[in-house]
């Protein structure tokens, strides 16, 4: 086994790593767009800028507070969260009785402001964030070298997409969230407090993209700008998954970044584009998305 | 979509009769007037510039405004016929109307290929895939041998207009580029009073019952794709042009929020808003570039201020209130 299709294997799995690495940021964060999505009926063109904010969360915790990963891991979803809520409450509410393309451009805006404040206090330079001490080192699987670090990232990815994923689908919650995404009118009828339901989800939502901008904080660099060209991939992930699912969601998130990897090792030239390129074809096939419904 | 946005549109749009009404005209002569009188007062690069993205807010405005269309990605025509016209004008060196025209051209294809595959999806989607497909533009700009890269295109001839005139004069080139604009302005005025312009607005009022009244409602929408990408091409073309340059700024998407803010600022669905829209936001621009103030932000704040509290915008408002309704 010296070689894989012509490519040593260990740059193959080197990059099908990374791949599923930035695919599990794509999964996490995709799904937090189809939860606010399916809730509000808004796309949150913020969700990049959120998921800078949870990063810059973390590593100010540790600067300034000297608290480290694992506290800023619950700590810095909060926080995001917490400004999700505001942000809801006090702007994204007026706008539910227009067009829905005013709540891309209001949250387009927000965007606008948040990395741009961050951009005027830090720079474009980007800031290190040390690997907690449990995470570092990795382990020798033979074939190729797993940071440990990488390892938790997608473990922890999984279990959360999956948490989600079981919550809305199989409790008794999620039931509620889904019957008040087809008929708020009737689910508030029963007396459930749908306001607070929609505050809460855009809440959750943010927090998952505040969550993904924690673990990839010792990965990439900490930067105002790391969230806004990552936002318009996940957009296209979203297109090809369709809107419908949770599931679609997760799964497209994952196996386009495995293929972006595949085609840094083949063909390294479209790496950038390929995810395009895929949207493009499934828009061809079906429009509605893999797993979305026509409507 | 019988939603408080079309409400609005309503409202201001031009008169729905086959002509352009008189105030149109009196203000479309005032216009002219001041741009003829500009470059003698304001300094004539500044003034390019505002037309410039006056025309591509226009062109742009042609697509949400009347056939309530929301394109994310118009930067990819605006930036892709700019590095077009650059190179054929720098490399080939062909004369600049000539750039120009394939830049256009470029766009108008880019333009039917985008608005083919976009138009298969509605409202927020088809704003998601035109962002996603300019950004497949920009990473080609980016990666491209002739595009250069981070650098882009610079210093680029302005060369002679059919070969006599010569665009190294600076009024030579302001009367160009004004003769651009309005050739532009006038299209899409015409457009928008034709009966092409009218199934447009039946198809932004309501698209089931257009498709009842026996329109193919994806062709009209893709005509109107198609002529909005040439028009924002033809914008980016004369840009390359006046500044000698193409550059990843031309097709960054945050170029397409910019056009999306100068046409929510002037009015949606205006005639005019477009320009007072551009106008406004790029002497902004110049004027925060001076100052201490981070330019995103405050076009951020902007851009939340228009969402929140006046939809309608400059232009829209100043309508609603003279033609005596509700502002």
């Amino acid at each position: 086994m010296s070689t894989i299709f012509g490519i040593p294997p260990q740059a193959l799995f080197g990059q099908l790593l990374l791949g599923l690495i930035n695919g599990s940021f794509y999964a996490l964060l995709s799904l937090g767009l189809a939860v606010i999505f399916g809730m509000l009926n808004v796309i949150n063109f913020a969700h990049g800028a959120l998921y800078m904010l949870g990063a810059f969360v973390a590593w100010l915790l540790l600067t300034t507070a000297g608290i480290g990963y694992w506290w800023a891991l619950l700590l810095a979803p909060l926080v995001v969260g917490a400004f999700g809520v505001v942000l809801e409450k006090t702007l994204l509410s007026r706008l539910y009785k227009l067009d829905h393309l005013y709540g891309l451009l209001l949250t387009f805006g927000l965007a606008l402001i948040v990395e741009g404040a961050f951009r005027h206090f830090y720079g474009v330079s980007g800031q290190p964030y040390p690997i907690p001490d449990l995470l570092r080192g990795g382990q020798n699987l033979g074939f190729m070298f797993l940071p440990n670090y990488r390892g938790w990232v997608v473990v922890a990815s999984l279990v959360v997409c999956l948490a989600t994923w079981y919550a809305i689908e199989r409790t008794k919650l999620g039931a509620y969230l889904r019957a008040a995404t087809e008929n708020p009118v009737l689910v508030q009828a029963f007396g459930i407090n749908v306001p607070l339901m929609i505050t809460a989800t855009y809440g959750f939502g943010v927090a998952l993209a505040g969550l993904a901008g924690v673990l990839a904080a010792p990965i990439y660099q900490v930067s105002p700008l790391m969230g806004s060209n990552l936002i318009i991939v996940v957009f296209a992930v979203v297109v090809i998954g369709g809107m419908g699912s949770i599931l679609g969601a997760v799964l497209t998130g994952y196996g386009l970044g495995l293929l972006e990897g595949l085609t840094k090792v083949f063909y390294p030239e479209a790496s950038n584009i390929v995810v395009f390129v895929i949207m493009a074809v499934v828009l061809l096939i079906k429009p509605a998305g893999l797993f979305g419904r026509e409507r | 979509m019988a939603t408080e946005i079309d409400a609005v549109r309503r409202d201001t749009a031009a008169p729905a009769t086959g002509r352009p009404a008189m105030p149109g005209l009196l203000a479309l002569a005032a216009l002219l007037l001041v741009l003829i009188a500009a470059p003698y007062v304001l300094y004539p690069v500044f003034v390019m510039k505002v037309l410039c993205f006056a025309l591509f807010a226009c062109a742009f405005n042609l697509l949400i405004g009347f056939a309530g269309l929301l394109s994310f990605g118009h930067a990819a025509f605006f930036g892709g016929a700019a590095y077009i016209t650059a190179h054929t004008v720098k490399v080939w060196g062909l004369p600049p109307e000539l750039g120009i025209l394939l830049g256009t051209a470029f766009s108008a294809t880019l333009g039917l290929a985008f608005g083919a595959l976009a138009i298969r999806r509605q409202g927020i989607y088809f704003a998601m895939i035109t962002l996603a497909l300019s950004q497949m533009v920009f990473f080609m700009a980016l990666q491209l041998k002739f595009t250069g890269g981070e650098d882009g295109i610079q210093a680029v001839p302005r060369g002679h207009l059919f070969g006599m005139i010569d665009l190294g004069q600076p009024m030579a080139m302001y009367y160009t580029v004004l003769a651009v604009f309005l050739f532009g302005f006038v299209v899409i005025w015409r457009t928008v009073h034709s009966p092409f312009g009218q199934v447009l607005k039946a198809i932004r009022e309501n698209e089931p019952r257009a498709i009842s009244l026996g329109y193919r409602t994806d062709h009209y929408k893709l005509m109107a794709f198609v002529l909005s990408a040439a028009l924002a091409g033809l914008a980016g073309g004369t840009k390359a042009i006046v500044f000698q340059l193409a550059t990843l700024t031309d097709v960054q998407w945050q170029m397409s929020g910019a056009v999306v803010l100068m046409t929510l600022l002037g009015g949606i669905g205006t005639l005019f808003g477009p320009v007072v829209g551009a106008a406004l936001v790029v002497t902004l621009e110049n004027y925060l570039a001076a100052s201490n103030l981070p330019v995103p932000v405050v076009i951020g704040v902007i851009f939340v201020a228009c969402v929140l509290l006046f939809r309608r915008g400059i232009v829209g408002e100043i309508a609603a209130r003279f033609s005596g309704k509700r502002p």
